[in-house]
C-alpha cells in the first residue's frame, strides 16, 4: 500500500464555486436518500479540479456537505492515489511505469521527465510542469503512454514526448491520443479485422 | 480466424462514428423491446445456453451469476453494477467499448437489469478514464433523450435509471466487493464473503457486479441466439473475446477474436508477429499481470482460452497478452509487477500488506543478483504463505507472477546471483 499524508502547508479555507455547488447537487442526486456519502469521490475530485489539489479545508467542507465524519473523508482522500495531497504543476504528468509500458520504453520517458521537468513530485520553477510515476493506466496496446491532466498521450517516444512537454510549457497546442499514425488501438498500418462494410448485426 | 460477420464490437477502433445513430445503424437497440418481452427466464436461460463466461478475469458463467439474484424483491431494491475499473496491467479493452461502442454496454445494462429485477444501475469507471467517462456519459444522455433509458425504457415497460460513477485510482476497486465499498463512499477494502453481493451487495441490497465486456456482448448474443455464440470457440470456452496485446510485438493492438485461437496465430495475424520474429520470443503473460507467465515452448502451441491456459498452470484472466522478447530482463519485468502489487495492496490483510512489500524487496535484489541462491526458495515459500490467505485475490495475484518466474526462469535468477558474486554484474546492472 502507499503511505500518503496531507501537505504540511495548508490554506486557511476552501469553498466550492457557485457552479460547483450546483454540480455537487446533481452528483448527490444519483444516489438513494441517505446514501449521499457515495458522492465523496466525485466531490473530492471536483475540489481537486477547482484548486489543483485536495486541501484539508476542502476535506472538512465536503465532510460537512455529506454529513460524514471528517476522518472518513480523510481516509478516502488518502486511500485513493489520484487525489493530489500537495500542489502539482499546471500540466501534471502521470507517467505509466508498469511492465507493459516499461517493456516499450517507459524508462526513456522517465529520463525525459527528469531532464525537462526535474525530480518527481516537484513542481518546475515556472510552475508549468510536474510529474510522477503511476501504475498501469489501461492503455497498454498504445504503450508507452502518459496522462497529462485529463488526456492520455500514447505511442510515445522520447523525442515526441519531449516536444509535447516543451509545447505545453510554451503554451502551444498539443494533440492528445496516439502520437503514431493511428486513431485508437487498431494495429498500425493495415487493419487485420473489421475490413468489410459494417451492417446491422443479425441482418439477413 | 474470426470473420467480420461474427464480430460483436464492430466499432472497436472508433473508425465508424460513436453516436447513438451510428450505433443503431450497426444494429444496436434493434428489437430490444421484443427481447425484454420474452421475459426474465428466457433471457437468463439464453445467457446460460450461450456459454458466456465472465470477461473480467475469473470466467464465472454470466447467466448463472444473473440467476443468483432473488426472483422477487423482499422490499429491498435490486442493483446492477458494472465493473469498468479496468486496471489489470496489460488490459485495455473495456476502454475501447466505453469510448467507441458505448451503446452496446448501455443496451446490455437495460437487458441485464430487467433480467435481475433492477431498476437502477451504476457503471463504476476508473478515475483515470476521464475522456472515456465523458464519452460514456454523453452516450447515456443520448439514450435518455431517445427514451431508451428512464421510465418505460425503450418502450419495454421496464423503468431503468443508469448512472456513471467513478473511482480515483485504486486497482483494488476492480475486486467486486471493494468496488461496492468504494461506491458507498468508503476506502476500497474488500468484504468477506459470504454474504455474496447477490444477497447483500450495494447498500446491503441484492446486487450483481459484471464486467463491461460481459454486459456489452449480451444484446448481440440474445439477438443472434445462444447457439450462434456457443458455436464459436471451444466447449466450455464459447464465443468471441477482446484480446489486448502489448509489449514486444510489431503492432500492439486490441482485437476481437474467437476463443481458443492459438496464441501464435493471434500475434502473427493481428500484431505483425513478435519483434525480431517468433524465435526471438522469451515469454508471454497471457491474461493480465496476475497470471503466471508462459515460456516460449508453451507459447508455440497454446490455445487462448480458459481451460487450455489453466491446464498449463496459467489463466486467460482478462485476455491481456503481454509479450516479452529475448531482450527482456525477465527478473526486472516481474519485479516491476511486484512493485505494482505492493503499491496497490489495500492494507487490510497482513499477509498481503506485508507480503507484497517483502516480495518486491527480494525481487529488486534478485534483479541485481544481490541475494543468496537459498533466497529463491524462501521467496517461493513466502508466495505460498500469501496465496489463499487473504480476503480477496490480490494476494494471489501478487504471488502468481513471482511463482511463474521461479518456475520457468530459476536458472536465470541463479546465474545472475552467481555473476554478482563473481563480480561480473557491472554489465547486468548497466542494462
Amino acid at each position: 500500500m502507499s503511505v500518503r499524508r496531507l501537505d504540511p502547508n495548508q490554506p486557511d479555507s476552501f469553498a466550492f464555486t457557485p457552479e460547483n455547488i450546483e454540480w455537487t447537487k446533481g452528483q448527490i442526486a444519483k444516489y438513494p436518500e441517505g446514501r449521499q456519502a457515495s458522492a465523496v469521490i466525485p466531490m473530492l475530485w471536483q475540489a481537486q479540479k477547482q484548486e489543483g489539489w485536495v486541501t484539508e479545508p476542502a476535506i472538512e467542507v465536503i465532510a460537512d456537505m455529506l454529513g460524514m465524519a471528517k476522518i472518513r473523508v480523510l481516509e478516502v482522500a488518502t486511500f485513493y492515489t489520484m487525489f493530489n495531497l500537495s500542489p502539482v504543476g499546471k500540466h501534471f504528468v502521470q507517467l505509466c511505469g508498469t511492465t507493459p509500458c516499461w517493456l516499450r520504453g517507459a524508462d526513456d520517458l522517465k529520463a525525459v521527465c527528469r531532464k525537462h521537468i526535474g525530480d518527481p513530485s516537484t513542481v518546475s520553477d515556472d510552475g508549468q510542469l510536474s510529474w510522477m510515476e503511476v501504475e498501469c493506466l489501461g492503455a497498454c496496446s498504445n504503450a508507452p503512454m502518459v496522462q497529462i491532466n485529463d488526456d492520455y498521450y500514447e505511442d510515445l517516444t522520447a523525442e515526441n514526448f519531449a516536444q509535447i512537454l516543451e509545447d505545453l510549457r510554451a503554451g502551444r497546442e498539443v494533440k492528445p491520443g496516439p502520437q503514431a499514425a493511428r486513431k485508437g488501438s487498431e494495429p498500425l498500418g493495415k487493419l487485420t479485422s473489421l475490413t468489410t462494410p459494417i451492417t446491422a448485426e443479425g441482418a439477413e | 480466424m474470426l470473420q467480420d460477420k461474427d464480430r460483436i464490437f464492430t466499432n472497436l477502433y472508433g473508425l465508424d462514428g460513436c453516436t447513438l445513430a451510428d450505433a443503431q445503424r450497426r444494429g444496436d437497440w434493434s428489437g430490444t423491446k421484443d427481447l425484454i418481452g420474452k421475459g426474465k427466464d428466457w433471457i437468463i436461460s439464453e445467457m446460460k445456453e450461450s456459454g458466456l463466461r465472465g470477461r473480467g478475469g475469473a470466467g464465472f458463467p454470466t447467466g448463472l451469476k444473473w440467476s443468483f439474484m432473488p426472483k422477487e424483491s423482499d422490499g429491498r431494491p435490486h442493483y446492477l453494477v458494472v465493473n469498468a475499473d479496468e486496471s489489470e496491467p496489460g488490459t485495455c479493452k473495456d476502454r475501447e467499448i466505453m469510448r467507441h461502442d458505448p451503446q452496446k454496454l448501455i443496451e446490455g445494462c437495460l437487458i441485464a437489469a430487467f433480467a435481475m429485477g433492477a431498476n437502477a444501475g451504476y457503471i463504476y469507471i476508473r478515475g483515470e478514464f476521464i475522456r472515456e467517462r465523458e464519452a460514456l456519459q454523453a452516450a447515456i444522455d443520448e439514450a435518455y433523450a431517445a427514451g431508451l433509458l428512464g421510465k418505460n425504457a425503450a418502450d419495454s415497460g421496464w423503468d431503468f435509471e443508469l448512472y456513471v460513477h467513478h473511482g480515483a485510482g485504486a486497482y483494488i476497486c476492480g475486486e467486486e466487493t471493494a468496488l461496492l465499498e468504494s461506491l458507498e463512499g468508503k476506502k476500497g477494502m474488500p468484504r468477506l464473503k459470504p454474504p455474496f453481493p447477490a444477497n447483500a451487495g450495494l447498500y446491503g441490497a441484492p446486487t450483481t457486479v459484471n464486467n463491461v465486456e460481459s454486459i456489452a456482448v449480451a444484446p448481440t448474443i440474445l439477438r443472434r441466439g445462444a447457439s450462434w455464440f456457443s458455436g464459436l470457440g471451444r466447449p466450455n470456452n464459447a464465443g468471441t473475446k477482446l484480446f489486448s496485446i502489448s509489449g514486444h510485438v510489431n503492432n500492439p493492438c486490441n482485437v476481437e477474436e474467437e476463443m481458443g485461437i492459438p496464441l501464435r496465430e493471434l500475434i502473427d495475424k493481428h500484431c505483425g508477429g513478435v519483434r525480431g520474429g517468433w524465435d526471438n520470443l522469451l515469454a508471454v503473460i497471457p491474461g493480465g499481470s496476475s497470471v503466471p507467465m508462459l515460456p516460449k515452448s508453451v507459447c508455440d502451441t497454446i490455445l487462448m482460452d480458459f481451460d487450455s491456459l489453466k491446464e498449463v498452470g496459467s489463466g486467460l484472466g482478462t485476455a491481456a497478452v503481454i509479450v516479452m522478447d529475448k531482450s527482456t530482463d525477465i527478473i526486472k519485468a516481474i519485479a516491476r509487477l511486484s512493485a505494482f502489487y505492493k503499491h496497490e495492496s489495500c492494507g487490510q490483510c497482513t499477509p498481503c500488506r506485508e507480503g507484497t512489500g517483502w516480495m518486491w524487496r527480494v525481487m529488486e535484489r534478485l534483479a541485481k543478483g544481490e541475494a543468496e541462491v537459498e533466497e529463491i526458495d524462501m521467496l517461493l515459500d513466502v508466495t505460498k504463505r500469501i496465496e489463499g490467505h487473504t480476503i480477496c485475490a490480490l494476494g494471489d495475484a501478487a504471488a502468481w507472477p513471482v511463482q511463474g518466474l521461479i518456475k520457468h526462469f530459476r536458472p536465470v535468477i541463479e546465474e545472475r546471483i552467481a555473476a554478482q558474486k563473481a563480480g561480473r554484474l557491472i554489465q547486468v546492472a548497466a542494462e
